[in-house]
């Protein structure tokens, strides 16, 4: 049925030799010596896009599908900087934004980051704020 | 009439439950807990794929909630068909055996709310249990603990947590008084935790962002902080929308970080935005955001405003309600019972039974294992002092409430490497330092007044230095590993390369103690009635059962052994007499193998006294051994109906005396000192007395006895134990003995 190669839960357990951080640094290579001699960075502790999208197909084969979909758009944000997730989340907050800047913040995040779910998210929330009243006052 | 009081109800009036707020409904102010008379029913309209109509409003009418709940919660192909089945035939099949947890899933997948909200009301809370049993996500239940402490002593918190580890708990949270401490207290728990048990997740509850900050640092593996509420205004109060709710999902997911929603019920009603509909209601549509968001669970059942619905009729009902809807939706659940719920510890109790019987993933969603004044969440529903009744409740039903009995010197080591590890950490990262003394006090603390009191402008200032500098729980691995923690570095690290790992961002995930994950994934609750699912057996029953105050039987008695101080010697079968005695007769292990009744009065001792109360009434006496039977009333009686006056004196070797009386019926007699745990020397004299007078024919005031009726529960296992020595001495074919009475 998919010619992706089959794909078991744990990962921890049944693919450890195989995971990669967000670095690209084989997780295998992450000792305690490595750490104490001071050769392990940040992002050598955060999940790749890879990763996060095998954990969103694991969800979705178990009947998991929000939790899925949820994974792929961590997935999509594994790849953004901090500020620019929390830019993500004050521009969907009440009152926050016009309908404009919604839909530019999507196309934004969609061209940059090939975030395509969570840039339909927000067009979605763009369209919804504005039949309900939940847009950045002047555009009202 | 005359006006008057009833003593029994002003006694009432001052129990626990009566310092309670009770209140009838009033939907207009929300104070309703289902069902309420403006709830709307259910309905749904689909056209191209779309929902158009749902619960009566149509889509032009749609709040954002609505919008999100449509958009994202509800499964469009199977919705038809789910809403078609009828509430009845749905809250049946969640009680029936016959129907798996994943065919209900389906069913709850193409839902509204009303729907969801009308098939609760079907159910009653023993049917919600059986329910709940079914649809718990994981396979096996946990607990989560709080973990706070008032002065905010990382020393302490660190020595908590490890004993939370120790005693079971899956998850930990700690919470802050100071936000600025939240650095230090996320470092503690972290630390803290892995000591007690590898694999223990923690979060601290603090504002949004700075969580988010703390969790990217390492110092967090998860959080639970995103609210959500069933009207759009209490959404606006808390300034978000279920858009921006639900992106802080993905956003700590991408960090690799398990996140959890909160509701709860009351919350919309507290907040001045119920809108006529029931907390119910309301609970059900942020169950459903919840699920749309992606979130793989949920931490609801009232939560902080269970007092709310508390004060309503159904309220408990309502809240187990909620509890079942998320579980049904394939929600992990935190189950509440975190919040303080009642004065009275019996309504906790009868509460806590409808989630910990069942199982939820979570039992509470914040067990305190500091005492109350410690406790940074308001004061916990259970706390430290509680501990042991949670125990012996799992012992006496066989049930896993997600903790295992622990002894005293594990929790001492336990506690004192916990403060040991965050001593060295401190210590090694250039932290304000943690002092002997501080370890030692929170090695044997009781709370915080134990605790000798910190610099915190000091501990402050370096805290905010670690949150705004590069330090992370990398150089926390580096610290512990310098220190010579090696194990606790590793469960630490390895906590960490878990977030590379992503695998419990699943639903209801935990790691056991070698970091294997546990989650509805890979473990999921395949409970199909008796005989299936999870079940208390092996190992984790026997540590349930294996309580460290729990004593071997027969440690509870003396070895077998005679009373040196009265020789009773055999002089032949004992006849009937003619003149006008008392025959004592004695139960079959007096004084041979027995010297003690359960009030620790030698059977020397007590025979004189008999005696001596007899003789003191100008009457005979006549001893004999009854070795046919055990029981009190039998021995009394065998011996009165060879008493030349018609009575005689039962004595049972524990104690137990009575007074018989020729030609009454067995269980009939004259008098029974049956509490022989209070009774005394005098007591026995007394009886003895009152046997002679009724042997002369005069009517004695009956012996007077102490009564305490909590003796029968303290001594019930000692009086079954002793009685059975005094049955293994029966010998029928001796019948009944006189014997001749030396006192030495």
């Amino acid at each position: 049925m998919t010619d992706k190669p089959e794909i078991r839960y744990p990962l921890g357990v049944h693919h450890r030799d195989e995971i990669s951080a967000k670095s690209g640094r084989p997780l295998r290579d992450l000792t305690l010596d490595q750490v104490q001699q001071g050769n392990a960075q940040p992002d050598d502790l955060s999940a790749s896009t890879e990763t996060l999208k095998m954990q969103a197909q694991i969800a979705r084969e178990s009947g998991y599908d929000e939790v899925a979909a949820n994974l792929t758009r961590a997935a999509e944000m594994a790849g953004m900087p901090n500020v620019q997730i929390l830019e993500i989340y004050e521009a969907l907050r009440p009152g926050r934004s016009t309908y404009y800047q919604l839909l530019s913040l999507s196309q934004q995040i969609t061209s940059m980051y090939g975030a395509e779910n969570t840039g339909g998210y927000i067009r979605e929330a763009a369209e919804v704020y504005r039949d309900t009243g939940l847009l950045k006052d002047e555009d009202r | 009439m005359v006006q008057s009081r009833s003593k029994r109800f002003e006694k009432l009036r001052e129990r626990d439950i009566n310092k309670e707020v009770y209140v009838s409904e009033l939907p207009e102010l929300g104070l309703i807990v289902m069902d309420s008379p403006t709830d709307p029913k259910p309905s749904l309209e689909m056209r191209d794929g779309r929902i158009v109509e749902m619960d009566g409003r149509p889509e032009a009418e749609f709040d954002a909630i609505d919008r999100f709940i449509a958009a994202h919660a509800i499964n469009l192909e199977r919705a038809e068909m789910a809403m078609e089945m009828g509430s009845l035939t749905i809250a049946r099949m969640l009680t029936d055996i016959n129907v798996s947890q994943r065919e209900v899933m389906a069913v709850f997948s193409g839902l509204t709310p009303a729907m969801i909200a009308e098939v609760m009301s079907h159910l009653n809370v023993v049917e919600m249990m059986m329910a709940m049993q079914k649809m718990r996500q994981r396979k096996r239940p946990y607990d989560q603990a709080h973990v706070t402490n008032w002065k905010e002593n990382p020393c302490l918190l660190a020595a908590d947590a490890a004993e939370a580890g120790l005693r079971g708990f899956a998850e930990e949270e700690t919470t802050v008084r100071v936000a600025r401490m939240a650095p230090f207290s996320a470092l503690a728990l972290l630390v803290g935790s892995q000591v007690g048990r590898p694999g223990v997740m923690t979060q601290i509850s603090c504002e949004e962002a700075l969580n988010l900050r703390l969790a990217m640092k390492g110092l967090a593996t998860y959080a639970e902080t995103l609210s959500v509420y069933g009207t759009i205004p209490s959404f606006l109060d808390g300034d978000d929308t279920p858009w921006s709710k639900g992106i802080l999902a993905s956003a700590y997911a991408s960090r690799g970080v398990k996140s959890r929603f909160t509701s709860g019920s009351g919350s919309e009603a507290l907040m001045g935005y119920g809108l006529g509909w029931s907390m119910l209601y309301l609970e059900i549509r942020c169950i459903l955001m919840v699920k749309g968001a992606g979130s793989q669970g949920v931490q609801n059942g009232s939560i902080s405003c269970i007092a709310l619905p508390e004060s309503l009729p159904n309220g408990v009902r309502g809240v187990m309600a909620e509890n079942l809807v998320a579980a049904s939706l394939g929600l992990e659940v935190a189950a509440g019972n975190d919040a303080m719920s009642s004065h009275s510890s019996m309504r906790k109790t009868a509460k806590l039974m409808l989630q910990m019987l069942p199982g939820t993933d979570f039992v509470t969603s914040g067990h305190s294992v500091m005492p109350r004044k410690d406790n940074l969440f308001g004061g916990g529903n259970f706390d430290a002092e509680d501990m042991d009744d949670w125990l012996v409740i799992q012992r006496d039903m066989q049930v896993d409430g997600g903790l295992k009995p622990v002894r005293e010197d594990d929790v001492l080591s336990v506690r004192e490497r916990g403060a040991r590890a965050i001593q060295a950490v401190f210590a090694e990262m250039g932290f304000p330092a943690i002092s002997d003394e501080e370890v030692a006090a929170a090695t044997t603390a009781f709370c915080s007044d134990d605790m000798p009191d910190r610099d915190s402008v000091t501990d402050l200032a370096a805290a905010d230095a670690f949150l705004d500098g590069d330090q992370t729980a990398l150089d926390v691995v580096a610290a512990l590993t310098r220190a010579g923690f090696d194990d606790v570095a590793e469960s630490v690290l390895e906590m960490q390369r878990q977030r590379v790992l992503g695998d419990y961002l699943h639903t209801s995930a935990v790691f056991d103690e070698d970091f294997t994950v546990a989650s509805a994934v890979n473990t999921p609750n395949d409970y199909e009635g008796p005989g299936t699912g999870y079940r208390v057996e092996g190992k984790v029953w026997d540590d349930i059962r294996a309580l460290p105050q729990a004593l071997d039987p027969h440690a509870l008695i003396k070895d077998e052994a005679l009373d040196p101080n009265v020789i009773l010697e055999p002089i032949g079968p004992a006849g009937e007499g003619s003149e006008t005695e008392v025959v004592v007769s004695l139960g079959p292990a007096f004084a041979s193998v027995m010297n003690q009744t359960l009030a620790d009065l030698s059977h020397a001792d007590v025979l004189h006294a008999i005696l001596e109360g007899i003789k003191s009434e100008g009457v005979s006496a006549r001893v004999v051994k009854v070795w046919h039977g055990a029981d009190v009333a039998d021995i009394g009686l065998s011996g009165a109906q060879l008493s030349g006056s018609g009575i005689g004196i039962g004595l049972q070797s524990k104690g137990t005396a009575l007074i018989h009386k020729k030609g009454l019926a067995p269980l009939n007699n004259l008098e029974l000192l049956s509490m022989a745990p209070n009774l005394t020397l005098e007591s026995y004299r007394a009886l003895g007395r009152n046997a002679a007078c009724y042997a002369t024919g005069r009517a004695p005031s009956p012996v007077p006895m102490k009564i305490d009726n909590m003796a029968r529960l303290r001594l019930i296992v000692h009086t079954t134990l002793l009685h059975h020595r005094e049955v293994n001495q029966i010998d029928e074919g001796r019948g009944i003995e006189e014997m001749k009475v030396t006192f030495r």
